[in-house]
């Protein structure tokens, strides 16, 4: 059962974790989903939703999820930008769930660009 | 789109962007008349007369980034080719109801899909907003309020992954109930 004793342990361990990051006092990696008609259409939700699971299974703590609206390329939909602090904004286009773990893996964990699934490598 | 789940994600982000502080989603099978109602109400900003006709245009669109707006218009045409019926009503400074109605035993019916994705996936992306989901099927139902669970969590946000996890999980428990009778 799902149930609210649950939630009220996750919480726990939640703050536990945000207070934890709060001292260490890095700014973490964003992580922006497209998530208009076009990235939805597309296959965005299966993309957000490989990307929560995969840091909450490799317990990756500096990383905060958000969704955004229509990027401007829709023909290049779902669509990831990663923002990190200090460094250049990484998009990713044509994602799927599977590619989606890959980019945690190794760009969020390792911290090695997917070269393969940015923009500039789709678009030549 | 594939399952109407994906049309419902969409058409709520609309109440997102026109600010709406409450979005209610509503989702009521009826398996005697073989009808399924779909309901998003939001308290946002609203609309004219003209902007509720051009919406349903899909030429127009509010966006900068292109030229047209497929969301309202897709979902509308999800509705009709079953045989049931689309509506939007809207008022300025008061809020925008969308309905569709879809007639289930239709050949063109698209499938209710993963609901339970849409909606932690909406609540979760939106912190500083409420959402309300209801679903029934006949007489049975289940709610679903974002506000309940940010008392719950008391300041861990809702974007946090594990808790995104959780509501997808209790929504589907909450599913699998009604379905069960």
């Amino acid at each position: 059962m799902k149930s609210l004793e649950e939630l009220l342990a996750i919480k726990e361990k939640a703050q536990a974790q945000i207070a934890a990051r709060d001292a260490e006092g890095n700014d973490g990696i964003r992580v922006v989903v497209g998530m208009a008609t076009c990235g939805i259409a597309a296959g965005a939700r299966p993309v957000l939703k490989a990307l929560t699971e995969e840091v909450e299974k490799r317990n990756v703590k500096n990383v905060a999820i958000a969704q955004t609206g229509c990027i401007g390329m829709c023909q290049y939909e779902p669509i990831i930008e990663v923002y990190e602090p200090g460094k250049e904004k990484v998009t990713y286009v044509q994602m799927t769930a599977e590619k989606a773990v890959k980019v945690v893996t190794d760009h969020l964990v390792n911290g090695t660009v997917v070269a393969e699934y940015t923009v500039g490598a789709v678009t030549e | 789109m594939r399952e109407l789940s994906l049309n419902v994600l969409d058409i709520a982000q609309n109440s997102i962007a026109a600010g709406a502080a409450l979005t209610e989603i509503v989702i009521r099978e009826d398996t005697v008349k073989k009808e399924l109602l779909i309901g998003i109400y939001d308290n946002g900003r609203g609309m004219t007369e003209e902007q509720v006709r051009n919406v349903q245009d899909p030429f127009f669109t509010t966006r900068t980034t292109r030229k047209v707006g497929m969301g309202i218009p897709l979902f509308k045409m999800a509705a009709e080719q079953t045989g049931g019926r689309f509506t939007i009503e809207s008022q300025v400074g008061v809020g925008t109801r969308v309905e569709a109605l879809f007639k289930t035993d239709s050949i063109d019916f698209t499938p209710v899909g993963d609901m339970e994705a849409t909606i932690s996936t909406i609540v979760s992306m939106n912190e500083d907003k409420d959402f309300i989901y209801i679903r029934s099927v006949d007489d049975r139902e289940f709610k679903f309020s974002s506000a309940e669970i940010k008392q719950i969590l008391d300041g861990v946000p809702l974007s946090e992954p594990s808790v995104m996890m959780w509501i997808e999980g209790h929504l589907k428990e909450q599913t699998d109930e009604l379905f069960k009778n």
